[in-house]
């Protein structure tokens, strides 16, 4: 397995993803979102916190659900490529880049051109800016690495869309019930610890105090945010967050890894 | 005579479906061995293991010697041309080509038209060339495929030089540059056969070749799969099509229930079931096979 291997791989996938319209129209509506909050919020602080949630659940949606379908989609390509020298471990690696590059990029270019357009990346802004997009492309890994994950253990390419949203659905909107009932059901209980333990085991969570606490938004920054900002504090906290987020994306990504090497094509 | 492939016991189940039950096959260089048996008998996994596209349960792979182990390397010295020609769907097949050349780290430039004959010898043994043309019994020597194997090796990772015989010939040409996914079921079979050759590999696995191609390309195929043997190159090949077989197959190993029943030449096949054509002699096998008891999970 060598680098300049999975880059040709890259290079290819690349060649055949970018052509395909997804990625053109997901990159046009953060572009499209952007622009219009700065047209009505007017400063980049003011947009960048608007566009949180939208980053929060949507990268994850678009990630999971796009990243299932390619992973199926890719079958004629893997086909080709395992007849040939390349190794499977190398083939993974180029396929993994394939997805989470043009997604990440997509994300990134739509939202910064509007800013840079509108003048709006100030002193002030510029490391919202960073924060938001290190979250996004954090979120677009882990969620790439889940649905890596969903396509390779699942061959039926509905029921894997199915699990995928299903999973998208637990880990952003359902979860955050979890933690409200827990946080009711044990309120006379002194639980910072647990509501800690579940943060950390949920990316979506993850993603949301990373940026939060950038914003210093505390009426945004619901239970599990305000423990980690408690607990942890504001550097550790960022850091602590960006560990877990990458641990989300390593862990899932192996376990797919080891059946993309086991399975038969 | 050098063996290039040898498979001892391989056994495969998808689930409960017992595809390969103990598979025996040998096949020897610059000689086509063809694979025959009704559907569902196993001949496209026996390929799909061979190409280390799926695993093996069971049994023992070596090709020129080597154990198939899990790594990739071994496959430059093999072209591959699937029942379904399957590629990514936005790239064209000037992509496609490219790409495979990037990947095998071949020059990407054009072989520039001319057809380089038997005198290249780019694949084979030095021995092939000069032989081929008179082995077609079978003289099981002492296996010096182990011998002659490096130095095919290592020739063919260095010629930069690639086969663009059947581009021209399929008339590839004009559709080069048009995305796979607008092609007809043909044209995508010849874009596959011009793929399987275009890297001069020493051993060539086609499952169903001419399926889906009409006459015309089908001829110009096995006319290039006799050049390319007499050049030393071995084949595997399945096929429906007894015809071809007839004109193609040095060997013929007819497989059922995931064992093979009968290998050897057409002529010892004749000679065994006692008739005259390939075709009723294979019919004949299946007769037999048929009445006798069949193992469970058979068709």
């Amino acid at each position: 397995m060598t680098a300049t291997m999975i880059l040709k791989i890259v290079r290819y996938v690349l060649l055949d993803v970018m052509r395909n319209r997804w990625v053109l129209g997901y990159a046009v509506f953060f572009f499209a979102l952007t622009d219009v909050l700065l047209r009505l919020g007017g400063s980049g602080p003011r947009a960048l916190l608007s566009l949180l949630n939208v980053v929060v659940l949507l990268i994850p949606l678009v990630t999971i659900v796009f990243g299932t379908i390619y992973w199926h989609g890719a079958r004629e390509f893997n086909e080709l490529l395992l007849s040939q020298p390349v190794e499977r471990s190398t083939l993974f690696h180029g396929l993994f880049a394939g997805l989470v590059l043009p997604l990440s990029a997509a994300f990134m270019v739509g939202v910064s051109i509007p800013l840079a357009l509108h003048q709006a990346i100030d002193r002030e802004t510029a490391p919202l800016l960073g924060m938001m997009l290190v979250a996004g492309v954090a979120l677009t890994a882990v969620f790439g690495a889940l649905a890596v994950l969903i396509g390779g253990l699942v061959d039926d390419r509905l029921k894997g869309l199915g699990i995928a949203l299903g999973v998208w659905v637990l880990l952003t909107v359902a979860y955050d019930g979890l933690v409200l009932w827990v946080a009711m059901a044990y309120q006379d209980y002194p639980i910072e610890g647990a509501m800690l333990a579940l943060t950390f085991a949920n990316p979506v969570d993850l993603a949301r105090v990373l940026l939060i606490m950038r914003f210093d938004v505390s009426a945004l920054m619901g239970y599990t945010g305000a423990v980690v900002q408690r607990l942890l504090g504001g550097s550790l906290g960022a850091l602590a967050a960006a560990g877990g987020l990458m641990v989300w994306t390593i862990v899932p990504g192996l376990f797919a890894l080891r059946a993309f090497r086991r399975r038969d094509f | 005579m050098p063996r290039v492939v040898e498979a001892r016991g391989i056994v495969k189940s998808y689930g409960r479906l017992r595809v390969l039950q103990g598979l025996d096959l040998t096949v020897q260089r610059a000689q086509v061995t063809a694979i025959i048996g009704p559907n569902a008998s196993g001949k496209t996994t026996f390929n799909k293991i061979l190409l280390g596209l799926v695993r093996p349960d069971g049994g023992e792979i070596t090709i020129d010697g080597a154990r198939i182990n899990g790594s990739s390397a071994y496959r430059a010295n093999i072209g591959y041309m699937p029942q379904a020609a399957r590629f990514p769907e936005n790239l064209c097949a000037d992509d496609v080509f490219r790409m495979l050349a990037d990947i095998r780290g071949v020059s990407a430039d054009s072989a520039g038209g001319s057809t380089s004959g038997p005198a290249h010898g780019l694949t084979s043994g030095p021995a092939s060339g000069l032989t081929s043309g008179l082995v077609h019994g079978l003289t099981t020597g002492p296996a010096s495929g182990l011998t002659s194997a490096p130095a095919g090796r290592a020739g063919s990772r260095r010629s930069s030089e690639r086969d663009e015989e059947l581009i021209e010939t399929l008339s590839l040409g004009p559709v080069l540059k048009t995305p796979i996914r607008l092609l007809s079921g043909g044209m995508r079979q010849r874009v596959n056969a011009a793929l399987a050759f275009l890297f001069r590999p020493s051993l060539l696995l086609l499952d169903e070749p001419t399926a889906g191609l009409d006459p015309i390309s089908s001829s110009t195929l096995k006319d290039k799969i006799l050049r390319e043997r007499a050049a030393g190159r071995t084949f595997i090949l399945t096929s429906h099509v007894l015809s071809e077989l007839e004109e193609l197959a040095d060997r013929i190993t007819f497989l059922l229930d995931g064992v093979a029943h009968f290998s050897g030449t057409q002529d010892e096949l004749k000679h065994q079931t006692n008739q005259p054509t390939l075709e009723r002699a294979i019919a004949q096998l299946m007769r037999q096979r048929a009445s006798l008891p069949a193992p469970e999970g058979a068709p």
